[in-house]
């Protein structure tokens, strides 16, 4: 079984600001603490998807909250395992697994952290294939595994039980609790079993997160050209197909507040003067690229702005004129792309007039 | 009359200023005790002006003393890192992530202690005094001389960082202790960074001070003096003693405010050449703007105000390849004068290129009669390119703005840049630092989280705008001058409604007397 090494957690801190498409916060701090993780309880199992034993108890887990807080009020490093504990004394069973449920940005790093400490494997899969904002948007809740019971604990060692009829309400409450937990808190949830998370999870996220970074990585010691190396990288998985769809300048960010929201646009002015210039909606994360009125890629397709130079992401409040930037249009595996999923995830769910139209090869 | 200062690495320049006209400049070799390097050159600036020493209302330094300090882990205490607030954060103890090296000379004693509060406000825990007297025992035992106080969201209550400072003050009365809130910003590990570098620099800063100080009684000048901060604003010598680290990379917001009040000019963007090469940045009311990154000091992560500047391949020792398509980005550096055309070398430079095409003369000017019409104007055109594309980067809208060249490079720059209104060529550019010392204002500024539970945005913006000017007043703005420049304000994401993130900064005139 591979097992995830010191290299692979830096390459995934980057592979995962790259699958949170501007968003899903720095992994900067998660890096640190899934290294001292390793550090502190040995190595970590990695599990391919199709490895996983039918009758595995797996559960998913990750963190929610600002990341603005998480800079500052730092986790103890307990309490994803208090949220773990406190899971498993409400369904009176033992874990035996940890799924992400999501690989883009610092929650790629909290399920390492767990498994490290809680001494179980890492399944290689996630829910979300990316980042998404809130904890309905799950391949896992698309297909029917119930988001409840929800284990939320925070740093004092208080820990909440959220148990709902559906996941969009499980996201309402456990956000509530997330701010008078002071604004982070760190949950376990989604309960299933192998046999399920065979059948509803996004196979190889992990590995394709760390695989970005480490392809970023080698094209530099290479000096191989960053951009090729990643769509050449992207052809070879289940994404397949990763496609330039805009190449210039940044000409223009506009951010405003909207129900609490942080949402923006921000136009690309193509260095080949014959197109038009290219604009991209954001909330949180990017949602949808249009020339005029075409769409070049649409959430849940992926739309990641890299530096020109180096091909390495650049996060939604990094964004700013003058930057020259490649944007990358990633499709997602058909897991995320059926009617079921797009209901819950696809471009409605965002408020997007636009229908899904995925991305052409 | 003020005369700005700034001590380099190298040398350390003065400028002696009256309202914005600068009277007389001059520079001087920085030494090792720095005083007498001060002393040299403010002798040379008063002769060249014939201003009596009694005519300078104040002094402004601008130093890169202690950045070198830390890049050269040289002259720095021991400190005991202590830190409040668990069982938050004891995931990262103190130091985490630093360069081997450095956490062994700052001796890696760190301590972590139970108490705190939240992003707003609320007591989670009260401080344990007991652990704080024990740790007082400790740094007794230990001989530490000085400390560092970071507690988490410090810049929105900063209570039980003053009340574990006077814990450990009664106890080990001599001990010099930084506070985190008065130091950074949100982000918790880099603000405990800067603290602790600070600590480590508590016995330099006074050594520092108090040489700046022995140096203006020397010469007779008994003006207040100040010393500029990264932001560019200036901060009373007392001050400076306690948080040395505020004055890390203060020299290119002051180079690029001296450019400014050269060229008079509140919004441009600056081009500083140099031999390897050229920094942008760009001007807004008269500061730099600041960088959104993570700031690397001596291998350590900080959020420091940088200013943001992009650095690019393009200098006066460029070497010119492809007939003039391909400038740099490799220089022949400080061997200029050695391996470019005009100084007898055999390597082609930008600099032999302004020679070829009659612009300057510097050196024999025959050694360079050879090289092809084509290419001396396809080696023009590609250094404009150049300098005209890294502006266009650095500016914040497509709006053409007046672009202000300083350096020893600058004469690489003959022609008109299309994404320039105007480019301006300011007197007296190599000692735009000391001028940008000499002009800076005092400032005050707000960086924190607001919870907007049962208050509203209006409000808790005016209080912050309030708090802000108070700041400004309180180190030393003249009433009636201060005026809030600059305003931020990001909700935070992912929590929609509860709290928002306000950065707030005011600046005013120095009240001289």
């Amino acid at each position: 079984m591979a097992y995830i090494t010191n290299q692979d957690i830096e390459d995934l801190s980057v592979g995962a600001a790259l699958l949170g498409t501007g968003g899903g916060g720095d992994p900067y701090i998660g890096k640190l603490m899934a290294r001292a993780a390793l550090e502190k309880y040995g190595q970590v199992d990695l599990l391919p998807l199709d490895k996983v034993p039918d009758g595995m108890n797996l559960v998913a887990c990750g963190a929610m909250g600002a990341p603005t807080i998480l800079i500052e009020k730092m986790p103890s490093g307990d309490e994803i395992g208090l949220a773990l504990r406190t899971y498993e004394r409400r369904t009176g069973r033992k874990v035996d697994a940890i799924i992400p449920f999501e690989a883009g940005g610092i929650n790629s790093m909290m399920p390492i952290m767990l498994a490290a400490e809680a001494r179980l494997p890492v399944i290689d899969a996630d829910g979300m294939g990316r980042a998404f904002p809130q904890l309905e948007m799950e391949t896992f809740n698309v297909y029917g595994v119930p988001a409840s019971p929800v284990a939320l604990a925070d740093e004092q060692g208080n820990a909440v039980i959220v148990e709902t009829k559906d996941a969009a309400k499980a996201e309402f409450l456990a956000r509530g609790v997330t701010i008078r937990m002071g604004g982070q808190s760190y949950l376990v949830n989604y309960g299933m079993d192998g046999a399920t998370a065979r059948r509803v999870s996004v196979p190889g996220t992990m590995s394709l997160a760390i695989g970005i970074g480490r392809t970023l990585r080698e094209a530099a010691a290479g000096h191989r050209d960053p951009l090729d190396a990643l769509i050449s990288f992207f052809r070879t998985t289940h994404y397949e197909t990763a496609r330039v769809i805009a190449s210039g300048k940044v000409v223009d960010v506009s951010r405003r507040e909207q129900n609490g929201w942080s949402v923006g646009v921000v136009t690309i002015e193509p260095f080949d003067a014959s197109r038009r210039p290219v604009t991209i909606q954001i909330q949180n994360e990017n949602l949808i690229a249009e020339e005029d009125d075409k769409v070049l890629a649409i959430v849940p397709d992926l739309i990641c702005v890299l530096e020109a130079d180096t091909a390495m992401p650049i996060t939604t409040e990094r964004l700013r004129y003058g930057q020259r930037v490649n944007v990358l249009g990633i499709k997602v595996p058909p897991i995320m792309r059926t009617p079921e999923a797009l209901d819950v995830f696809g471009p409605a769910a965002f408020g997007l007039k636009k229908p899904y139209a995925p991305l052409e090869a | 009359m003020r005369i700005g200062i700034d001590v380099g690495g190298t040398n350390t320049d003065a400028a002696l200023m009256d309202g914005p006209v600068v009277l007389g400049a001059c520079k001087s070799p920085t030494t090792s005790d720095v005083s007498s390097g001060i002393v040299a050159v403010l002798k040379q600036v008063l002769a060249m002006t014939g201003v009596p020493a009694s005519a300078i209302r104040a002094v402004m330094i601008g130093t890169t003393h202690f950045t070198n300090a830390v890049v050269e882990r040289k002259r720095l205490l021991e400190v005991a890192a202590v830190r409040l607030r668990l069982p938050a954060t004891k995931a990262l103890p103190p130091m985490t992530d630093w360069p081997r090296d450095l956490a062994d000379t700052l001796g890696r004693h760190t301590f972590m202690v139970h108490g705190g509060n939240e992003f707003d406000g609320r007591q989670i825990a009260p401080l344990d005094e007991a652990e704080i007297v024990r740790i007082a025992g400790e740094i007794r035992r230990r001989g530490l001389r000085a400390a560092s106080i970071t507690s988490v969201f410090s810049p929105v209550t900063p209570d039980m960082e003053l009340r574990a400072a006077e814990i450990l003050r009664d106890i080990v009365p001599d001990l010099s202790i930084s506070l985190s809130h008065e130091i950074g910003r949100v982000g918790f590990l880099e603000r405990e960074n800067a603290s602790v570098m600070n600590a480590s620099l508590a016995d330099l800063s006074r050594k520092v001070v108090s040489s700046f100080r022995n140096a203006l009684k020397e010469l007779s000048i008994h003006a207040p003096f100040y010393i500029s901060q990264n932001d560019g604003t200036l901060m009373v010598p007392d001050y400076v003693e306690r948080y040395p680290v505020l004055t890390f990379a203060s020299g290119p917001t002051n180079s690029m405010r001296g450019a400014a009040t050269l060229a008079g000019e509140k919004d441009a963007m600056v081009i500083d050449i140099g031999g390897t090469t050229s920094d942008v940045g760009m001007l807004m009311n008269g500061f730099p703007r600041e960088s959104a990154v993570a700031v690397d000091i001596g291998g350590v992560r900080t959020n420091f105000r940088m200013p943001d500047v992009l650095a690019v391949g393009l200098g006066g020792g460029s070497i010119v390849r492809d007939e003039g398509d391909r400038i740099g980005p490799d220089s022949v550096g400080y061997e200029i004068t050695s391996r470019s055309l005009v100084f007898g070398g055999d390597t082609m430079t930008a600099t032999d290129i302004v020679v070829a095409a009659g612009l300057e003369d510097i050196g024999d000017r025959s050694r360079v009669a050879h090289i092809p019409a084509r290419t001396i104007e396809k080696a023009l055109d590609t250094i404009h390119k150049l300098a005209d594309s890294a502006v266009d980067r650095m500016k914040t809208s497509a709006d053409p703005l007046p672009v202000i060249l300083v350096g020893g490079g600058s004469i690489l720059i003959s022609r008109d840049l299309p994404s320039a209104s105007k480019v301006i060529r300011p007197e007296n550019a190599p000692v735009a630092n000391a001028i940008g010392a000499a002009i800076a204002q005092v400032g005050g500024e707000i960086d924190r989280i607001f919870s907007l539970e049962g208050t509203s945005r209006d409000i808790v913006l005016g209080g912050a705008k309030d708090e802000a000017s108070e700041r400004a007043l309180k180190a030393g703005a003249q009433e009636g001058t201060v005026k809030v420049i600059d305003i931020e304000e990001v909700p935070l994401a992912y929590l929609p409604g509860s709290a928002t993130r306000i950065r707030v900064k005011a600046v005013g005139d120095l009240a001289v007397k």
